[in-house]
């Protein structure tokens, strides 16, 4: 005799239990098969069912019973296959027929941990709430007493400068015959400093990254660089750099970042030689805001002929990236040898600064840099900020916002007047609601110098499903069914590099305009306005207090 | 918006003429202050210019606190001015209006200038600390051979309540503003001109990028850099900080507050300096809608526009005497006997220069240097 348990289901899930709910509308459905074939997590299969009809067939009514077998798609209830809402069903489904439904009531975390196995998945926290930078409104508008500016007749200067600014006082000036001309004699070092857009491609490693979508990114920078005159960079995220490019003249627009792990820098310090252009900058990755205390990790399978020689690696090995760097046992002597050591390596010629994930003890590494006069800028990732693979409660529950550290790390280096000296970057959802250029704005006015964004540049660019409900997030299992994050060529071909880069292209001539949407009511536009925090309101008087701007209802 | 009148002469003249060319300037509602400042003075203290002139308000109760504190500084009193005050519905009187002239203390005479002024400095704001918060003292101007006399009213009505009409005071450089009162309360500490250390200017306009440069100011370490009642008074210190902490030349503060464009930069004899200056003075640039008048502790005045020239000004005149005005009629009003087509409307690269004597003015373009 079989256990009740067995008969009555009593341990499986019902579809209550989780996230997204199937609606399949067996009208409207032809069988092709297209949803079951491309579900990346075979969370929907074919299957039959038995329906009892009751039919009638002559000029009378003469009910009779029919046992009829019926095809139909069905939802698996096995927590190793659910169902993820990423919707590509519903992108491949010819008639409408099949759709995800978030499920609000769902259990999922409760249960999603079989085999002592914790939640592991891609993406960034899921918080779906209004985030503050969100809140923020700009409310200093120009009015009367000084003109608003035009924004499509006035020039606009939207540009902002990665890289450590001398005070005044220490600059190797001198007056001749009333000019002042630059003191030769002094010795003085004057670190180097790029002009850069104000918003960042954020740092997403080729090897996360799908050829494609890196492709695109890339291809779409140089565009903005070279045709359009906007100067964005990007940053590599660990892993290196493709050798032709850091032999060719496009380095320049590329953030090279060194991490835990090292990866790819073997063949990086090999090209030095043969470069013909210097990067932008250096970025020494120290933390990241969605995993804080995590250090990176690319699965064997996303370890293929290309990404094991640009990291320098045998193919089909799991990179695992420390947590922290294993020369790091101070902030006074490894991080700043660190930093010297990546100056020296491009002769002083490039600006190197950390990224750190949002803390409570940022500002006293902030302190530490602006002591050091080769640190060139400090990049902190908030809470929000997004990554390939990390666990669940790494990026639910772990980590600062980062409104309020940019706020307080500018606020203490106005106090010892160095806010000029050592730009602040944000990174960390912006534009989480789309609002990208506003987000950056508000950052900029807070006094960060410039904002990184990832998330938004997957969204944007590529489609991207993932979203704050914990929608898709496969990041980190190599089955993206967008092809963003996948090194499987049956899924990344759907993806055009050439379209990535139109989007990218797009996205940044957008931001620009909204830039100036925002600056000119405010009236300003010859620089940026960094630390023009009268200019912003916000609706909640303990988040005024605690960024020390205004409250306004 | 402000209504500004500057004269510079190489002679002695009468503030009434800063004043009917502000009432000549006047339209609509525009009486919340005149604020004047002189400087090389005539008259009575013509002989008195090594002298520091201590120039305030205060009350009966506040001037018993200055007195006694001055006194125990060791200043001594030499000579006294006051104005001739006429009562009028129109300007509310306080209780004295100081134009006292001082002898340095007397460890402090063989002192070196730079020591007395910032003995002079931190003598004024520390009676300003005093008296502020009941408003019994208001210490405008602590510094040789210059007056700063300031009141809330009509420009005209403040000076005839001050007896100017009957007995004028009388200098070569003359500032005068009448004050439109827009954002900020009345209050005598947001009037301009602002004086600091020998450097003087006036602005009309508003000032959008007023926070951050207050911010940049404030944390310099420089005991001065304090007040910023009105957004304008950040134009005074960013010329004291260019010309005397950083001791740059005159034209690099048009630089500085109105920074070129890097393409531009490039085309200038002095690329190098400037492209660092500009990296490192960043939070100093303004927006405008400005148009700045100021002088230097040499007696050279100038005008400079914000880089859209979002405000009017204009510099006329003939040789010994020019005027620097916000609107055409009140140079009219000031020098009507000039040549009219020699006047000079400076625009968003320009920087109006009249050396010490007014024999000349030059104008400075930021792109042919």
């Amino acid at each position: 005799m079989e256990p009740a348990a067995v008969l009555d289901n009593n341990h499986h899930l019902s579809y209550h239990e989780l996230p997204y709910i199937i609606r399949w509308r067996e009208d409207r459905c032809t069988r092709c098969g297209r949803c079951t074939a491309v579900c990346p997590v075979k969370a929907i299969e074919p299957s039959v069912m038995v329906q009892r009809l009751v039919m009638s067939d002559g000029k009378t009514p003469m009910p009779s019973m029919v046992r009829h077998v019926m095809h139909v798609v069905r939802q698996v209830t096995d927590i190793e296959r659910y169902c993820t809402g990423c919707g590509t069903c519903t992108l491949v489904c010819p008639n409408m027929a099949i759709e995800p439904e978030y499920n609000p009531h769902n259990k999922f975390l409760t249960h999603k941990n079989r085999g002592g196995v914790s939640y592991k998945r891609g993406g960034r926290r899921n918080d779906p709430s209004v985030s503050t930078v969100d809140k923020l409104k700009f409310t200093r508008i120009s009015m009367l007493t000084d003109p608003a500016l035009d924004a499509g007749r006035h020039e606009f200067h939207v540009r902002t400068l990665l890289g450590r600014n001398l005070p005044p006082e220490e600059l190797p000036l001198k007056t001749e015959n009333g000019k002042l001309v630059v003191d030769r004699e002094s010795g003085r070092f004057v670190p180097p400093v790029r002009e850069i857009f104000p918003i960042r491609i954020g740092s997403m490693s080729i090897g996360a990254l799908s050829p494609p979508m890196w492709e695109g990114l890339a291809m779409g920078v140089t565009y903005l660089n070279e045709v359009e005159g906007i100067p964005v960079v990007m940053c590599s995220g660990e892993g290196g750099l493709p050798p032709r490019l850091l032999k060719s003249r496009f380095l320049k627009y590329f953030i090279i970042q060194i991490a835990s792990g090292y990866f790819g820098w073997d063949e990086i310090i090999h090209a030095l030689p043969d470069m013909v252009e210097d990067p932008c900058a250096i970025e020494i990755k120290y933390g990241q805001g969605a995993k804080p205390g995590d250090g990176g990790l690319l699965m064997a399978y996303k370890v293929l002929k290309l990404i094991a020689k640009i990291r320098g690696v045998p193919m089909y090995v799991d990179l695992a990236s420390p947590p922290t760097h294993q020369t790091q046992y101070s902030i006074e002597e490894a991080v700043a040898k660190m930093i010297q050591s990546m100056s020296m390596a491009w002769g002083f010629r490039v600006p190197v600064y950390p990224k750190i994930s949002g803390t409570k003890t940022a500002k006293a590494v902030l302190n530490n840099l602006a002591r050091n006069p080769y640190a060139a800028a400090l990049c902190i990732d908030g809470e929000d900020g997004g990554t390939g693979a990390a666990y669940n409660v790494s990026m639910d529950k772990m980590g600062h916002p980062i409104v309020s550290n940019i706020r307080e790390c500018y606020l203490d280096l106005v106090k010892q007047g160095r806010q000029n000296e050592l730009p602040l970057i944000a990174a960390g959802g912006m534009g989480k609601r789309g609002n990208l250029a506003a987000n950056a704005a508000a950052m900029i006015m807070l006094g960060a110098s410039a904002v990184d964004t990832g998330k938004y540049m997957m969204q944007a660019t590529a489609g991207c499903f993932g979203d704050e409900y914990n929608r898709c997030n496969l990041c980190n299992t190599g089955r993206c069914p967008r092809g963003i994050t996948t090194q499987d060529p049956s899924l990344y071909r759907r993806l055009d590099a050439d379209k990535v880069a139109e989007r990218v292209v797009e996205v940044f001539k957008s931001a620009e305009t909204e830039f100036k949407k925002i600056f000119a009511p405010m009236g300003r536009s010859t620089q940026l306005p960094i630390g023009m925090s009268d200019g912003l309101s916000v609706g909640d008087k303990a988040i005024a207090d605690r960024l020390q701007i205004d409250y306004a209802c | 918006m402000c209504r500004l009148s500057a004269i510079t002469s190489d002679n002695y003249f009468s503030v009434m003429e800063n004043i009917l060319a502000l009432e000549t300037m006047k339209e609509g509602h525009d009486g919340s202050g005149l604020g004047l400042v002189l400087k090389d003075l005539g008259g009575e203290f013509e002989h008195l210019k090594e002298y520091p002139i201590l120039s305030g308000v205060c009350s009966n109760r506040g001037l018993e606190t200055l007195d006694s504190y001055m006194d125990s500084m060791g200043f001594k009193v030499k000579f006294m001015w006051e104005p001739k005050i006429r009562g009028s519905k129109d300007v509310q009187a306080r209780d004295h209006y100081l134009v006292k002239v001082y002898q340095y203390p007397d460890e402090y005479k063989n002192r070196s200038f730079d020591e007395k002024e910032m003995l002079l400095m931190n003598t004024r704001l520390a009676l300003r600390k005093m008296g502020e918060a009941d408003e019994s003292i208001f210490a405008f101007s602590f510094y040789p051979d210059v007056i700063t006399l300031k009141e809330v009213g009509d420009p005209l009505a403040v000076a005839e309540f001050f007896g100017l009409d009957r007995d004028p005071l009388k200098a070569k450089i003359i500032f005068a503003q009448g004050r439109q009162n827009t954002n900020y309360v009345i209050y005598l500490y947001a009037c301009h001109p602002f004086f600091i250390q020998g450097y003087c200017s006036m602005t009309n306009g508003e000032n959008t990028a007023f926070v951050p440069i207050r911010e940049y100011l404030t944390s310099r370490g420089f005991p001065g850099y304090m007040g910023y009642n009105s957004d304008s008074e950040v134009f005074t210190h960013i010329l004291h900080y260019s010309l005397r902490q950083l001791g740059y030349p005159l034209h690099y503060y048009k630089d500085i507050i109105t920074p070129l464009k890097d393409s531009e930069i490039e085309q200038r004899s002095d690329r190098e300096a400037v492209a660092l200056m500009k990296k490192s003075l960043r939070p100093l640039c303004i927006d405008g809608p400005n148009c700045v008048i100021g002088f230097t502790p040499d007696g050279t005045t100038f005008m400079v526009q914000d880089s859209k020239k979002l405000r009017p000004g204009v510099v006329g005149g003939s040789k010994g005497k020019y005027a620097l005005m916000s609107e055409e009629c009140g140079l009219d009003s000031a020098i009507d006997a000039r040549n009219r087509s020699k006047d000079i409307f400076p625009m968003k690269y320009d920087m109006v220069i009249v050396p010490p004597g007014a024999q000349e003015v030059k104008v400075w373009n930021q792109l042919q240097f």
